[in-house]
């Protein structure tokens, strides 16, 4: 008989951030800014994923996702999920997902755009979600993949 | 009704259809007929944070016409930005002299800031490479004159089609009127991709070619901007590109060209553009320098709501 087990041990009561590209785990990881955490941290990466190969996966005890939190995951791993666990229970399941619009999350990447030279909150159109594509407000240049930098 | 009161005026991406045939069709009416007093008592703020002669004339010319007044930032180098003002800061200051704000300024994105921060019309004579919408109006206008109408025709973009903010926002106005499009251009020139992909996905049939003979013969419109030496690292490769995409009468006897063929050029221009093509039927484009001002007219009266069309 063979028994099956948990990959990584449960949380009790948090968030945990499921499918993620495992090469992403740690950006998430900064996203999140675990190493100031109080309660139990679980981090783990390559583990089988019949759609990611290898994903990683993030448990944090006692965790609610801001919506900023929440964009900037969106933007680094889109084929994330967030499981909120309520007594070891997961009581909601949903794919993370940008919102329409991104203040002060992204850097434009290019060096003309006024929002790089002036003292303003940077402020992105999200004209596709996955892969994510986004156009600046200001200098209306769009952005994918690589070009995506978090502020 | 299309109405335009209150609105600013930042890029080609805000527009649709029926508001630029709105703006193009006023235009046509400020051309006709002088309007001396519709402005009184209204002033413009001019606010050009990076040479221009052309636009900013045509805009003082235009607002005067209409028996206005203009405020203008006389050389910014020696006013409150070189003491670090923020550009909000100035905008916000000058928007409590007028009744609309004219800008033009080296960073992309900076009309929109512009307009962001104050309530009163912002109109953008050019930030950086991004948009240059007023000339795109009297480009619009002056192939709707020439050729009587902006639907289906084939019109060639030819020079630094990279850097080059009348020609981005040009096609993008033609996008809304089923237009066949060539970018004619050296390979460190070309489109910038993420604009062609745009283009593309509003259904714009185009093809990126090297030389003008490439397409020469299926223009309605050749629109020429000029290749800045500035581009280039290398003088030897700027001699190069240079000597390929200059063109005059003669170039144009030796290619198979349409005899209905109209050249426009945003001006000024240098060694792209021969003087000897100025009296051939295909130039056109002193025609589209002087509809600057009732174009601009049209712009200046339905913004502030001055008047309707009709």
């Amino acid at each position: 008989m063979t028994v099956k087990q948990l990959q990584v041990s449960a949380i009790k009561n948090g968030t945990v951030i499921d499918h993620i590209e495992s090469k992403n785990t740690f950006k998430v990881a900064d996203i999140l800014n675990i190493e100031n955490e109080t309660q139990v941290v679980l981090v783990a990466m390559n583990l089988s994923s019949r759609n990611l190969g290898k994903k990683g996966i993030i448990k944090i005890e006692g965790k609610n996702l801001t919506q900023e939190e929440a964009n900037k995951i969106a933007l680094i791993a889109p084929d994330a999920t967030l499981n909120i666990i309520k007594n070891y229970e997961a009581v909601e399941k949903k794919r993370v997902s940008l919102e329409d619009e991104l203040m002060g999350i992204v850097k434009c990447f290019n060096p003309n755009c006024v929002g790089n030279h002036e003292p303003i909150q940077t402020h992105f159109h999200v004209e596709r979600k996955d892969p994510p594509r986004l156009r600046c407000h200001y200098c209306e240049r769009t952005m994918e993949g690589k070009d995506i930098e978090l502020m | 009704m299309v109405s335009l009161k209150g609105r600013d005026i930042i890029s080609f991406r805000d527009f649709s259809k029926e508001e630029i045939l709105y703006i193009l069709n006023l235009s046509k009416e400020m051309e006709e007929k002088t309007h001396p007093d519709l402005m009184r008592g209204r002033v413009l703020a001019s606010l050009f944070f990076e040479p221009s002669t052309r636009t900013r004339m045509s805009f003082e010319s235009a607002m005067k016409l209409l028996g206005g007044e203009v405020i203008s930032l006389v050389e910014p180098g020696a006013t409150s930005m070189a003491k670090g003002e923020s550009l909000r800061d100035t905008v916000k200051i000058v928007a409590g002299y007028a009744s609309a704000v004219v800008i033009r300024h080296p960073l992309d994105g900076a009309a929109r800031l512009a307009a962001d921060t104050v309530d009163i019309p912002v109109i953008n004579a050019g930030d950086g490479s991004n948009q240059h919408p007023t000339q795109t109006f009297l480009d619009l206008y002056t192939v709707l004159k020439t050729k009587g109408t902006l639907d289906g025709l084939t019109i060639g973009f030819i020079g630094d089609l990279k850097y080059g903010r009348t020609v981005l926002s040009l096609a993008l106005a033609l996008a809304h009127f089923n237009t066949s499009m060539y970018f004619i251009s050296p390979p460190s020139l070309r489109m910038p991709l993420d604009l062609l992909k745009e283009l593309a996905d509003k259904g714009v049939k185009y093809r990126e070619v090297a030389y003008l003979e490439e397409a020469s013969d299926k223009l309605d419109v050749l629109y020429c901007t000029r290749i800045q030496k500035e581009r280039f690292a290398d003088p030897v490769e700027f001699g190069k590109v240079k000597g390929a995409y200059h063109l005059s009468k003669a170039v144009l006897d030796g290619l198979k060209i349409k005899d209905a063929l109209k050249i426009l050029h945003p001006l000024p221009r240098v060694e792209e553009m021969d003087e000897s093509l100025d009296d051939t039927p295909y130039a056109v484009y002193f025609e589209q320098a002087h509809s600057g001002v009732p174009v601009r007219e049209a712009i200046l009266s339905s913004v502030l709501g001055v008047k309707e069309q009709g």
